[in-house]
Order: C-alpha cells, then sequence, then structure tokens
C-alpha cells in the first residue's frame, strides 16, 4: 500500500458534516485516518503543507460524455478521467450515447474495465434506458446494474414516448436507481440550434423555446408522481423548469435536478457572433433564466452542478453555426467558473458551492464519496482559491478544446486530487516546509 | 486610410446611418453607368471576384455579376453543386483555396444563418453577404432604401411595413435594421407563426390584420412566402393565405393614401401578392431589381477601397450626372 498522507493546516470544508475550519487530514491505506487539529504523522508519511488550500471531498460530477466506445479521437474514458482529475472530480458518471450505445451489461462493463485500467477518477457507467436509445423498448436494467450502473439515462435524446418514461421510472424502482431524462419535447425543438428569443431573431436562427424543455420537465414530474420512482432532470436551463421542479418537491415527488456551469454563466447572448462554443443542447437562456438557476441552486431546488462535459472534434465545431454539434467540455473548468462565478460573486458560500459539486450529486446517484468522514474512502481535492489562472484549451487533459471560456482569468483549481488515497493529480511539486 | 464599411459587408444591424447613406449616396452616380451604350467604368479593373453561391440564386447573382463586370472586375462563379463542395469541402476549405488564387473579394450566397460572418473572420479577402440562411441579405435592405429614397424623396419619417414571413426572412432583417437606422418607421404584418418571437423588441409596429397595415403604411413590402412553409404546417393553405394576408387592389384601395409597393422577388402572383398590385403604378418591383446592380456597385467600390467622393470621378472619362441624395 502506498505510504501514508497527510494534508497539513489546510481550511477543511466538509459540507456533509457540516465541517468549516483550519485541520489536518491524514490518509491511510486509501482511507481517511483522521481529520483534526495536530494529526500526528505516522513514520514515512508524505507530509503536503496545504496552508491557504481548501481540503474538501472530492467534486463529484454525474453527467459526462467520455465517448468511447465509437468517438475516442475526441476523448476516451481515460484522457476523460484524466480531465476530471484534473478539474478536481475524483468521481464522474459516463452517459450511454456512444457508439455502439452502452445498454447491456457487457458494454457496461467495458467501461467499468477502462475505467479501472485508468486508475484515475472513478468512472461510473450510467446505462441507456431504452435499448440503443431508440425509445422503443427498455434496456436490461438488472443486469447493467450488475455489472456497475448507477442510473439509466438516454442522455442526447429525451425519452419521447411517456409510457416508456413511465415503465422506466417503475422498473428502475427495483434497483433503487435514479432515471436521468434530457427534457425535451422534440416536435417543438425540432431544428433549433439556440434558446428562441430576441437573439435567435437578430441572428436568423431556429430557436428552441423554452416551453420544449418546460413540459418534458412537467411530464416527467408528474409520471414521477405517478410511479414513486426517482427522476433525475439533467441540465436544467428555464426559469419556468425550476418553477415545476419546485412544486414537484414540495408535493414530495422523487425529483431531482441538475444544472450546468455554463447555464449558471452565459446567456444566449454569447451566440452572437455565431459562436459554436456557445451551441449546446439545451441552449443557453436568458438573464432571468440565469438568476432563476441560481437561485435554485443556492435553495437546493436544483441539487447538483454538473457539467454536460461534451467533447467535439476542433473541425466539427469549427463550421456554421447551424452544422456544428451540440455541446461543451466542462470538467476542467467546472469548479473555476463556479467557484469566480458564484462564490467570488457572492451567490453562494464556498461550503455551498462544495456541496452542490460533491455530497448533493454523490448522493442524487447514490455513490459513496462526497465526505471527508473518518473511515471513509480518501477521495479528495485540494483547492486552490487565491491564485488566478487563465483558461488555456491547450493545456487541456481532455482530447478536445470546444469551450466558451478560453481565455478567461479564473480563481479556483484543483492543485490535487485523490481518488481512495492515490495521487491522480497534482499541479505543483510539493514543496516540504 | 481604412476602407469606410470596413473589411467585410455582413449584414446592415452593425453598419451605421452614417455608412448607410454613405452607400446609398455612392450608388447614386453608378446609376448612370447602366444606362449608358458601353456599360463599363475601370473603377475595379485588375480586381477578382469569386460569386459563391451554396444556393440557387437567379436575381441576386446576376445582379453581382453586372455589377462586377460594369466595374471592370474579373469574376468567377462557383455554385454549390458541381463543385468541390458536393465532395464534401468545408466552407472554409473552399474559401481559403480560392484565396490561395490570389482573389480580392467573396459574394456568398449561403443556407447556413452566419456563413458570411464565418467566412468573413477566416479569410482576407472582402467578403459580402448576398444572403446568409435567415439572417441578412445587406445589399437586398440598401436597395430597398435606395428604392424608397428615389421614390418618396426621403426615407426619414415613412411608414414601411414588411408583409409575410418575416420569420424566415433575411430580407426582412436587412430592412429591419437599415429602415430603423435611416429614421423610418417598421412595420411587420403576418400570422403569428411567420413572426420571430420579441420582434417588437426590435422596435417595430406589430399588425396581425393586412387591412390595419394598410391603413397605416406608405410603403409596402411584400415578403415572397416560401411555398414550403404550407408543407411544415406554418399556414394551412395557401389559398387561405392570400384570402387573409394577400396584398390585393381591393385592399390597397381602401387605404387612405397612395401605397408604394415593393418585392424583393421572386413574386408568388397570387398568393403573396395581386398580379393588378404588382403590375401597378405604385409598383417599384422593377426599380428595385434596376437599383440593386447601382448598389452593388456602390458596396464593391467602396469595399475595395474606393473613396466615396470619387465615385463620380471613377466612372471615368464618359461621367457625369448622379448625385442625388436626400
Amino acid at each position: 500500500m502506498n505510504r501514508p498522507l497527510l494534508l497539513r493546516g489546510g481550511r477543511v470544508i466538509d459540507p456533509s458534516r457540516n465541517l468549516d475550519e483550519p485541520a489536518d487530514v491524514l490518509i491511510q491505506d486509501g482511507k481517511i485516518a483522521a481529520v483534526g487539529r495536530g494529526v500526528g504523522a505516522p513514520d514515512g508519511t508524505d507530509v503536503r503543507h496545504v496552508r491557504d488550500h481548501i481540503v474538501a471531498p472530492g467534486l463529484v460530477d454525474v453527467h459526462v460524455h467520455l465517448r468511447e466506445p465509437g468517438n475516442e479521437d475526441v476523448e476516451t474514458v481515460a484522457t476523460g478521467a484524466r480531465a476530471a482529475a484534473a478539474g478536481g472530480f475524483t468521481a464522474v458518471c459516463a452517459m450511454p450515447n456512444t457508439d455502439p450505445v452502452t445498454d447491456n451489461q457487457a458494454a457496461v462493463g467495458f467501461i467499468v474495465r477502462q475505467s479501472v485500467r485508468a486508475g484515475l477518477t472513478r468512472v461510473y457507467p450510467i446505462g441507456a434506458i431504452s435499448v440503443g436509445q431508440r425509445g422503443e423498448r427498455l434496456s436490461e436494467f438488472g443486469e447493467m446494474v450488475g455489472a456497475g450502473a448507477v442510473a439509466v439515462s438516454d442522455d442526447g435524446k429525451p425519452v419521447v414516448s411517456s409510457h416508456l418514461m413511465r415503465t422506466a421510472l417503475e422498473y428502475a424502482r427495483t434497483f433503487d436507481i435514479p432515471v436521468a431524462d434530457h427534457c425535451e419535447e422534440p416536435t417543438l425543438a425540432f431544428g433549433g440550434v439556440m434558446h428562441e428569443g430576441l437573439v435567435s431573431a437578430r441572428l436568423g436562427l431556429k430557436g428552441i423555446p423554452s416551453a420544449a424543455e418546460e413540459i418534458m420537465v412537467a411530464r416527467d414530474a408528474v409520471l414521477a408522481g405517478l410511479t414513486g420512482g426517482h427522476v433525475h432532470l439533467c441540465h436544467m436551463s428555464t426559469r419556468g423548469s425550476v418553477e415545476v421542479i419546485r412544486r414537484a418537491k414540495e408535493q414530495g415527488i422523487r425529483v431531482t435536478a441538475e444544472v450546468t456551469p455554463h447555464h449558471l454563466v452565459l446567456t444566449d447572448r454569447a451566440c452572437e457572433r455565431y459562436d459554436t462554443h456557445a451551441k449546446m443542447n439545451p441552449p443557453l437562456r436568458e438573464a432571468a433564466d440565469v438568476a432563476a438557476l441560481r437561485a435554485a441552486l443556492k435553495e437546493g431546488v436544483v441539487d447538483c452542478i454538473a457539467s454536460d462535459h461534451a467533447p467535439h472534434a476542433y473541425d466539427a465545431k469549427e463550421a456554421a453555426f447551424d452544422d456544428a454539434p451540440f455541446g461543451i467540455v466542462g470538467l476542467e473548468t467546472s469548479f473555476g467558473v463556479a467557484y469566480t462565478e458564484l462564490v467570488v460573486n457572492g451567490v453562494l458560500t464556498l461550503p455551498e458551492l462544495i456541496h452542490r459539486m460533491s455530497a448533493a450529486p454523490a448522493s442524487v446517484f447514490g455513490l459513496p464519496g462526497g465526505t471527508l468522514g473518518q473511515g471513509a474512502v480518501a477521495d479528495i481535492v485540494v483547492l486552490d482559491i487565491t491564485e488566478p489562472w487563465t483558461v488555456d484549451p491547450t493545456a487541456f487533459c481532455s482530447k478536445s478544446r470546444n469551450t466558451p471560456f478560453a481565455g478567461r482569468v479564473l480563481t479556483g483549481r484543483a492543485t490535487l486530487t485523490l481518488v481512495g488515497g492515490k495521487i491522480v493529480h497534482q499541479i505543483e511539486a510539493p514543496v516540504a516546509r | 486610410m481604412t476602407p469606410v464599411l470596413g473589411k467585410d459587408l455582413v449584414g446592415l444591424e452593425h453598419l451605421t446611418s452614417e455608412q448607410i447613406r454613405l452607400v446609398l449616396d455612392t450608388a447614386e452616380p453608378f446609376k448612370e453607368v447602366s444606362e449608358r451604350p458601353i456599360k463599363k467604368v475601370p473603377a475595379l479593373r485588375g480586381k477578382t471576384i469569386v460569386n459563391l453561391f451554396f444556393e440557387a440564386s437567379t436575381r441576386t447573382r446576376i445582379s453581382f455579376e453586372f455589377a462586377e463586370k460594369r466595374l471592370s472586375a474579373d469574376t468567377v462563379n462557383v455554385a454549390a453543386s458541381g463543385s468541390s463542395v458536393q465532395k464534401g469541402e468545408t466552407l472554409v476549405d473552399t474559401a481559403r483555396n480560392l484565396e490561395a488564387m490570389r482573389i480580392d473579394m467573396v459574394v456568398i450566397r449561403h443556407p447556413s444563418s452566419g456563413a458570411a460572418e464565418f467566412l468573413a473572420r477566416r479569410i482576407r479577402s472582402n467578403v459580402i453577404n448576398a444572403g446568409d440562411g435567415k439572417h441578412e441579405h445587406p445589399t437586398q435592405g440598401l436597395l430597398d432604401l435606395l428604392t424608397i429614397r428615389d421614390k418618396h424623396g426621403k426615407v426619414s419619417g415613412l411608414k414601411v411595413c414588411l408583409v409575410g414571413d418575416v420569420l424566415h426572412s433575411r430580407v426582412a432583417r436587412s430592412n429591419i435594421w437599415g429602415l430603423l437606422k435611416m429614421g423610418a418607421e417598421v412595420g411587420v404584418c403576418g400570422p403569428d407563426t411567420l413572426m420571430p418571437r420579441g420582434i417588437e423588441e426590435l422596435g417595430v409596429c406589430r399588425f396581425r390584420r393586412i387591412e390595419e397595415a394598410i391603413e397605416w403604411a406608405d410603403v409596402l413590402n411584400v415578403l415572397r412566402l416560401q411555398l414550403e412553409r404550407m408543407e411544415s404546417g406554418f399556414i394551412p393553405s395557401v389559398r387561405e393565405y392570400y384570402r387573409v394576408f394577400g396584398v390585393t387592389l381591393e385592399r390597397l384601395e381602401k387605404a387612405p393614401r397612395q401605397l408604394t409597393i415593393m418585392h424583393p422577388g421572386p413574386m408568388n402572383r397570387g398568393v403573396e401578392i395581386d398580379s393588378r398590385v404588382a403590375d401597378g403604378p405604385h409598383s417599384v418591383i422593377l426599380d428595385q431589381v434596376t437599383n440593386g446592380v447601382a448598389v452593388r456597385m456602390a458596396v464593391l467600390y467602396l469595399l475595395a477601397g474606393g473613396r466615396p467622393e470619387l465615385a463620380d470621378a471613377a466612372k471615368g472619362p464618359a461621367g457625369g450626372g448622379g448625385g442625388g441624395s436626400e
């Protein structure tokens, strides 16, 4: 086993236990052995002085696309896991819209093996709801869960059939997994490339109305109420969706929701000049939507932040707006964007942000991690929240560079990421003081 | 000296009223060139211009070609079908290959909104947007302004209503920006299914009934109703569209004043416009076509670095005439 590791003198923030204080964290045998002041270091301990840094539970991202199998040119499980580690994530959930679709136990097992082989950030597979994501018949949830799937989703595509969504919610109850839905009413969204509003009117681009999302959010909430199943709503983007979720939660319906950093920060105006790095689905909405999403995240109406990390080739995005694919990479900018825009600007406290990026998503998907409790697996991130850094896509660990945040100066980044006590990412050479 | 229009003409949204007025004023002396027996001046001699058309076009392409040739430029037409575009070459590769042959300007028509701007930011040549998707068609907007100014002696203060499919119309967007910048009041009229949401926020008046638009306006610019819109369910039938929104003689006869009738073409007679109106005494539809050549000559001349005050002289020894403005 690795030698023990002591993180000495950091500000330890563990929202799962309401902890925010200067403390040492000792990691032994891949687990958290002690958290407290003046923790002694056993012989041979690797001591890291992390004064002025934050020590927190490793971040968890329940929505990433790692493109393997099928599109390994833009990302693989290993490169995605490396990007995740660099972003401070210790666990990510990989969406099943691969080629072939991750819709059976063998495919799920492949993701698990690739994750283990990479030995970096944990990659948990999400299985497809329907065979081939064709929206027709259910995939074998039980076998996929047996092989390591933590949820099911047809993400990238909405579940169009309400009957299929209903049966998925019912069937998933046996395995106690969430059904994650990409909420988009396809006839309303058809052909749309950005938010429908004044900017789309000016640019002459076909819009996707907010109603396309809200109708499906409402449907899913009703079906979750009907079935008692757990629906998880992916990448919420509109203020109307927030209101539907709020009401559903008040009624005790098992609905959880995520929001991306970009939907918390950017508006449809980012599409001006036809910047394809602002093309994503759901589209960037209006300032009022951003404000509502921020408030919902603070209140917990929206449970967590997820990146919807969606790598695409340079050539694909280097195209006319209509022709470019949807999506941006996010793993290596999520925390920095969220810290800079939400914590520095006073929307969330730092413990609140860490909660929404660790314990909350882990709890939504029933994942281990998200805590620094003694005896817990040592999935830990050390964060620097003082030194500004500039987003340089050419330096990404991800194979893809498609980000609207290139050149932005951010504050907040992971300097050390531990998965099971093993260092999977570190920025500076350790300084022995 | 930086060229007065900048490097490219992508749309009217980002032009100033001074720049628009300059194009219109520069077009005036060029009108006369087309009236000569020898319709050619040397202003762009030695310049190479590529007309890159990814969408079928007759009127706009020919109008640009005449404008280029009457300025003595060397021109090449590239149509999407039969070219390397069909073989999967990307837009930017096509343009860069053309540029490698040392061209000076590209006139582009493309089905995707933003394609002209996309190209403009990636090549050194001047780019002129000849229509990009549903975004803008700036030379059409300019020639419409010139035609209105010819007919009414001014643009400012006039009430101009765009009738029909504003949602899918690049002509509409260029008209709205150009007219607003030049001080006109702008109306839009048509069913909500063919209007972009939030259009009022651009500063235009919204009419849902053609009778109200006719009562309000000095000028009607009747947009082409593309027949595929019916198949996509935006309107129930062409027949009903004509009955509800058609610009007919009967409707115009009830107007409190004589309306000027415009249409960017190609017309669907009996769909959006009554033939008696299109061919009537107040129609300036063919003047629009004539002005199209002069406006495009002005745009080409200015983008090539021509100085507006020398446009008259640029016409060469046979010059003269021209110069009218507001």
